[in-house]
């Protein structure tokens, strides 16, 4: 196992509120790939709803922000592709005329992965202990696959899943219509699109349907339910962790 | 054409409802996507190519008016003559004044999405001059009426029975009881129609997909033949063109043509690439005795040197169209113009303004999927992101969504003030969840709730656990 390694967990403003399952199954991975967990209690939201929103000048004021709050510690890992490509991805573009700023904003971006590539590409993970017993499909979340390249290392670690077999969703790396402020903002557009994804999933036949991203995870749950489409969701980390008795499926009651 | 992309939710919505159309794009969604992959699969150059045809393209755009002059002079060096068009209106009377010059009635036209930008058949058809489209996509929409939903495939939008109605309400003097059932007969028959036509010509018109400054050619790729027989037979051929379609050599142009049909149809080469160098010359066989080009610019300069320049490097491939999944859900005339897709995000704005097109850049989920394929790799997520910020500039947005938006941001550059207050409403939507896991209205949320449900919060925040797991004495799980 690599070093031991100081994290500052980005816990996404999503999973902060709506599913603090994931952040705990966060951080029981990070601690068994050897990693110390901190959580910045200044943190709040990466900034995207105001970027993708035209709104340079507040997303430019929350990214000073972060990475004030997330500076000193060795990596920075966020349950979210969406997330931790806004910060590698996008921060040095939107200090692209602020020199000082941009090489902080690209220092930052050095340090800051999303979860499960950390986990894999970083530690050097390639098996976990979790057993699930279940047949799971995968969503391939646009922001981790497009800018940060996450495609294989999902499907590795969910390979050692003792248990669970594993289908592949055509088109997975097709959106699913979420988008942040596009799924309201064009509800009968996104609406086409989930359900278009939400009948590729059922038509796996697989009891669960994953992805790496709350908010992809929110509109899929929602329009399955929708549909009265009888399919699990959660987020790949409490399967990984083996934590899937911490909170119930996505969009289900309490047992 | 008049613009309608300011009425995009309303056009994407009797889209959405239109379950014919829905059939059509469902087979393109899967066909065009599948063939790009195999032809590139079969070329691992591809990346480099990719690379190496975005530098073309960035080498002649910054160095645009050189490679325009170089143009120029070696067209009139073969004969030709090179018009030049600040607008469409500017390109509309070019156009009509060599057709006069040429006494023309009916004119042929291959396949051109600059003669659709300057809504060129209906110009020619006030005055007088009926324009023949030979492609066949275009014909069929020529017949319909109808502006083209895709641009390489303008009649993606219809199923082969509409196609068949449309042949037997235009082609009245076939017998009414011919068989229309197939592809091929359709093909067949809008041959034998056309065929009389391209011979009774008195001006071809075509676009280009190049044109050449090394040697002043123009190149047209098409599958079906129609352009050569347009601009060979008749005694005119005009070429009409924007301006970013030079490029310095023809080698030049070899490499991005590997580009083009494998982004666009996912051949390895289009069936037909015509290289067109001035007027026919003596010994040559065929060609017309006049060659015109006509060059549009319809501020296209005005985006050299800015935040869209990188747009100019489009190749009109339509892999970006083929591969988004607002596209795949409601089709090219939803976006209300000439130019859609995620091509047409970006430059439409610029091309009939963003008051007008304002909508277009807002809807992408920003997927990426269209840079991704994009043979020239233009940031197009980036570019219609641009457009946003142009837009919240100048409060074109809605007022309560800008003002939602800085009340948010100054939320959350408060991190107690948020903290506490998504601890509450964690709290009150995870009470008010838990028995069904799910609401199926919100207030609020009427925009999610309306097609699908919203999962409820656990009900405690992250933060509130973790702040409780740190100070439990010893025990750190929850």
């Amino acid at each position: 196992m690599p070093e031991p390694a100081r994290i500052a967990l980005l816990v996404t403003c999503l999973v902060d509120l709506f599913r603090p399952a994931i952040g705990f199954a966060a951080v029981k991975l990070l601690e068994e790939a050897g990693c110390t967990v901190e959580v910045p209690r200044a943190q709040t939201c990466c900034g995207q709803p105001a970027y993708n929103s035209g709104d340079r000048d507040d997303a430019k004021a929350v990214a000073r922000r972060v990475i004030d709050t997330f500076a000193g510690y060795d990596y920075v890992v966020a349950p979210s592709g969406s997330c931790a490509g806004m910060v590698k991805v996008h921060y040095p573009e939107l200090f692209a005329d602020e020199p000082e700023m941009r090489a902080r904003a690209e220092e930052l971006a050095s340090r800051t992965h999303e979860l499960v590539s950390f986990l894999v590409d970083i530690r050097g993970m390639t098996q976990t202990d979790a057993h699930w017993q279940r047949s799971v499909t995968y969503h391939d979340s646009c922001s981790g696959l497009r800018e940060l390249g996450i495609n294989t290392q999902p499907r590795l670690l969910l390979g050692s899943v003792a248990g669970l077999e594993f289908r592949e969703l055509p088109d997975a790396e097709v959106c699913c219509g979420f988008g942040g402020t596009f799924c309201v903002k064009y509800p009968e557009i996104s609406d086409k699109m989930v359900a278009d994804k939400a009948l590729d999933i059922a038509a796996t036949g697989a009891e669960a349907v994953l992805a790496g991203d709350l908010g992809c995870l929110l509109n899929i749950a929602g329009k399955l339910s929708r549909l009265g489409l009888p399919v699990e969701v959660r987020h790949i980390a409490e399967v990984l962790a083996g934590m899937t008795g911490a909170a119930p499926p996505i969009g289900a009651p309490k047992a | 054409m008049e613009p309608t992309s300011h009425a995009f939710i309303a056009n994407a919505r009797a889209e959405l409802g239109n379950p014919t159309l829905q059939r059509a794009l469902g087979l393109a969604r899967t066909g065009f996507p599948a063939r790009r992959r195999q032809a590139i699969d079969r070329l691992p150059e591809f990346e480099d190519l990719r690379e190496e045809g975005r530098g073309i393209k960035d080498h002649t755009l910054a160095h645009l008016d050189y490679y325009l002059e170089l143009y120029e002079r070696n067209v009139s060096a073969a004969g030709g003559r090179v018009h030049w068009a600040r607008d469409a209106a500017e390109a509309r009377a070019i156009v009509l004044e060599i057709c006069r010059a040429a006494g023309a009635k009916i004119v042929t036209k291959g396949k051109s999405m600059v003669a659709e930008e300057i809504a060129l058949n209906d110009h020619l058809e006030a005055n007088g001059i009926t324009p023949v489209e030979t492609d066949l996509g275009e014909y069929i929409i020529q017949l319909r009426h109808e502006p083209p939903s895709h641009i390489i495939a303008p009649a993606i939008h219809l199923m082969k029975e509409q196609v068949a109605d449309t042949f037997r309400a235009a082609h009245r003097e076939l017998p009414p009881a011919r068989q229309l059932d197939d592809p091929r007969e359709l093909c067949d028959e809008a041959r034998t129609i056309l065929r009389p036509q391209f011979l009774a010509a008195d001006v071809g018109i075509t676009g280009a997909n190049f044109l050449v400054a090394e040697t002043g050619s123009s190149i047209i790729v098409t599958n079906e033949g129609n352009g050569d027989l347009t601009q060979t037979l008749p005694p005119v051929h005009v070429v009409i063109a924007s301006l970013e379609k030079v490029v310095p050599t023809l080698e030049d142009a070899a490499t991005l043509l590997r580009l083009l049909a494998r982004s666009a149809t996912g051949q390895e080469f289009s069936s037909y690439t015509t290289v067109s160098t001035g007027p026919r010359r003596p010994g040559d066989l065929d060609g017309p005795a006049q060659y015109h080009v006509v060059l549009l610019d319809n501020g296209r300069t005005d985006l050299l040197g800015g935040e869209f320049q990188d747009m100019l490097r489009c190749l009109r491939c339509s892999a970006c169209l083929n591969h988004c999944p607002v596209y795949a859900a409601v089709g090219g005339h939803a976006y209300g113009w000439v130019y859609p897709g995620p091509m047409g995000a970006v430059l439409t704005p610029a091309l009939v303004g963003l008051h007008e097109a304002g909508h277009l850049p807002n809807a992408s989920t920003f997927c990426g999927r269209c840079e991704s394929v994009c043979p020239v790799k233009i940031p197009l997520p980036k570019m219609m992101r641009h457009w946003r910020e142009r837009e919240f500039a100048r409060q074109l947005s809605p007022a309560v969504y800008r003002t939602g938006m800085r009340l948010w941001a100054a939320l959350a550059t408060r991190p107690e003030l948020y903290h506490a207050l998504t601890a509450i409403t964690g709290r009150v939507l995870g009470w008010a969840g838990k028995a069904r896991g799910r609401f199926r209205s919100l207030p609020l949320a009427a925009g999610w709730t309306s097609v699908r449900d919203m999962p409820a919060p656990e009900g405690r925040t992250f933060q509130a656990l973790w702040a409780e797991r740190q100070r439990a004495p010893g025990g750190r799980r929850r």
